[in-house]
């Protein structure tokens, strides 16, 4: 498929009275990875957590403006957070097992909120979605063990593997390497340049290597406004923002 | 264990000692060491205070031991005119009462607690967690008094007899609707304990980072599918050590439960009839025993009631342990 998967349009974001995200427009098409960048603070966070409908489950935050998914406004009338969420994958920048769950049923655990209950698929679908994560040959004795039991960057893959294996045609990464050693980030890239080929990536990440490595389009948000968006070769090389550049450089932020 | 914490606490300083400031000539840590051995005579005292006050028990129902022997445990008779004392119905009665009490109250404690903490607004959420919270605060001569003029009429008339029309059959039910009896006790033990339970429950929801709510909702889950996957799940080692705290408090509770419960001495199944707990049969006859021999078999009710709390407490503690070890993932 060609075309914009999601479009963005006027998002601005708030918490409480607090304007954390301003008027940003931005799109992604499928089969993109797009990296978004800026110093801390800056909305990142918050701005990704609006594109599969989190941020309104932060006690007094809001958000106005269109995500068009494929075609329809998640934020339209009638439309369930729910099923946005299932369509819109995301991984946090902690990983988060569900403690007290296997890590097979930490994997299975979106596929049964979805309604599926064949042990064999379950098991397939598992099995696939460790495997994709890199995650398998280190866990598959040990299927029946508790999530938590897992290192931390083995349980950040285990939570790549959960949110891959609902299959949503876009995941949303929020600084998921930032807690890893070199080996699992080293991995975990590999994974989201593969996932190319099935999915959409939004990623954050206060590592700029990792941005050019792995990012088609690089955004940089300052201030909760999108600053610079374009290809990721361009913005590291020849950013047309001063500010993207100063902050690039190093000499700010 | 405080002991154990303690030594950490303050040995760990030794090492401090070793680097000899020149600064240093007088003891700065003369203070430290007071302190320590404060708490340390402290929990040591407490210890020791629990074997006293066990081997004080011991000793003053030996008789009942030595003379009734196993037929103390093994016998549900009691009577002073013939003598005999077996405490066989009175453990029934606590056992059950407990129980039938924590049945009924961690439902509700659980469901009070995740509607006040994850569902209810908090202009509605702060004064009805007072208020329930307000509900240990009564005394429970004050339980026991509404137990008897306003819970026991209630079952009488309009819950007893609907389950006998419906489920006269079954053993549990059956015999005549007095109000009074198990069912009574553990309904009244039940409303002692919630406000226990909900409030230890609702520390125990608190402490779940956001992390794993946001995880579930991540996931597509509904805000129920969210509070079983996240909440209850995660809490579960935490919601049984609530509900040991009100089963404590239910296996000891006296006063309300001597008042509602029959106080009879004999073991039935239908939870209308009378029964007797170990508290209650001290509260009647500690102070009138007619015998030496059945104030040392009533010393020696204390003493069983002391080592079935103490085994349902391990047997809690061990359950905890094990839920804890499989979110952990230790060997
Ligand atoms: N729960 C909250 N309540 C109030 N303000 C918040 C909340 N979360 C974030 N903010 C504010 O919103 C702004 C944007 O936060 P956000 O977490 O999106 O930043 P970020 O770009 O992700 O930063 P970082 O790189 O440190 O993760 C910040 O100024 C922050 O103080
Ligand atoms: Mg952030």
């Amino acid at each position: 498929m060609d075309g914009e998967v999601l479009k963005v349009e006027k998002l601005n974001a708030y918490f409480n009275d607090f304007h954390a995200v301003k008027d940003v427009d931005l799109s992604v098409n499928y089969h993109e990875v797009v990296a978004l960048i800026g110093p801390s603070g800056c909305g990142k966070s918050t701005f990704i957590r609006c594109l599969n409908r989190l941020h309104e489950e932060v006690p007094g935050a809001r958000c106005t403006g269109n995500v068009w998914l494929d075609g329809q406004n998640i934020y339209g009338k009638g439309v369930d957070p729910v099923v946005v969420r299932r369509n819109v994958g995301m991984v946090f920048q902690k990983p988060n097992p569900f403690p007290g769950l296997s890590i097979f049923d930490n994997v299975a655990v979106g596929l049964r909120l979805a309604g599926v209950t064949k042990k064999s698929v379950l098991s397939e679908a598992v099995e696939e979605a460790l495997r994709k994560s890199a995650l398998w040959t280190e866990v598959k004795d040990k299927l029946k063990k508790p999530g938590t039991g897992l290192s931390g960057g083995q349980q950040q893959r285990l939570c790549i593997a959960r949110a891959l294996a609902v299959k949503p045609p876009v995941i949303l990464m929020d600084e998921p390497t930032s807690a890893l050693d070199p080996i699992s980030t080293a991995k975990i890239e590999e994974l989201i340049v593969e996932l190319k080929n099935d999915v959409t990536v939004v990623i954050v990440t206060h590592n700029m290597q990792q941005a050019s490595r792995i990012s088609g389009r690089t955004a940089f948000f300052l201030l909760g406004e999108l600053i610079e968006y374009g290809k990721t070769s361009k913005i590291f090389t020849k950013p047309q923002n001063l500010k993207t550049e100063q902050y690039i450089t190093g000499r700010f932020g | 264990m405080v002991t154990e914490l303690v030594e950490k606490l303050f040995f760990t300083r030794e090492i401090s000692e070793e680097i000899s400031l020149p600064l240093k000539k007088r003891d700065v840590h003369f203070g430290d060491k007071v302190f320590y051995y404060l708490l340390k005579g402290a929990s040591w005292g407490i210890v020791f205070l629990l074997l006293a006050m066990v081997g004080l028990i011991l000793k003053m129902s030996w008789p009942a031991f030595s003379t009734l022997g196993w037929t103390f445990f093994t016998s549900a008779e009691w009577n002073s005119w013939t003598q005999e004392f077996g405490v066989l119905s009175f453990i029934y009665g606590t056992v059950i009462s407990s129980l039938l009490a924590v049945a009924f109250a961690v439902p509700v404690s659980v469901g009070v607690a995740l509607f006040l903490n994850e569902l209810a607004p908090s202009w509605l959420a702060r004064p009805l967690g007072f208020l329930i919270e307000m509900l240990a605060a009564i005394p429970s001569i004050v339980y026991g008094l509404w137990g008897l003029f306003v819970l026991a009429p209630l079952l009488r008339t309009y819950v007893q007899p609907v389950l006998l029309d419906y489920f006269g059959w079954f053993p549990l039910f059956q015999g005549p609707p007095l109000g009074v009896g198990m069912l009574c006790a553990g309904v009244l033990l039940a409303i002692m304990i919630t406000p226990t339970i909900s409030a230890m429950t609702r520390e125990v929801f608190k402490a779940i980072p956001v992390s794993h709510r946001e995880a579930a909702l991540g996931l597509g889950a509904t805000r129920w599918e969210m509070l079983k996957l996240a909440v209850l799940k995660t809490g579960t080692s935490g919601i049984i050590g609530a509900v040991i705290l009100g089963l404590g408090r239910a296996l000891g509770e006296t006063m309300a439960v001597t008042m509602v419960i029959g106080n009879k001495s004999e073991i039935h199944l239908s939870l209308f009839e009378s029964g007797q707990t170990m508290a209650s049969i001290l509260a009647n006859q500690y102070a009138e025993a007619d015998s030496d021999l059945q104030l040392a078999a009533l010393t020696a009710v204390g003493l069983t009631l002391f080592m079935v709390s103490l085994i349902i407490n391990s047997i809690a503690r061990f359950i905890v342990w094990k839920v804890e070890k499989g979110f952990k993932g230790g060997k």
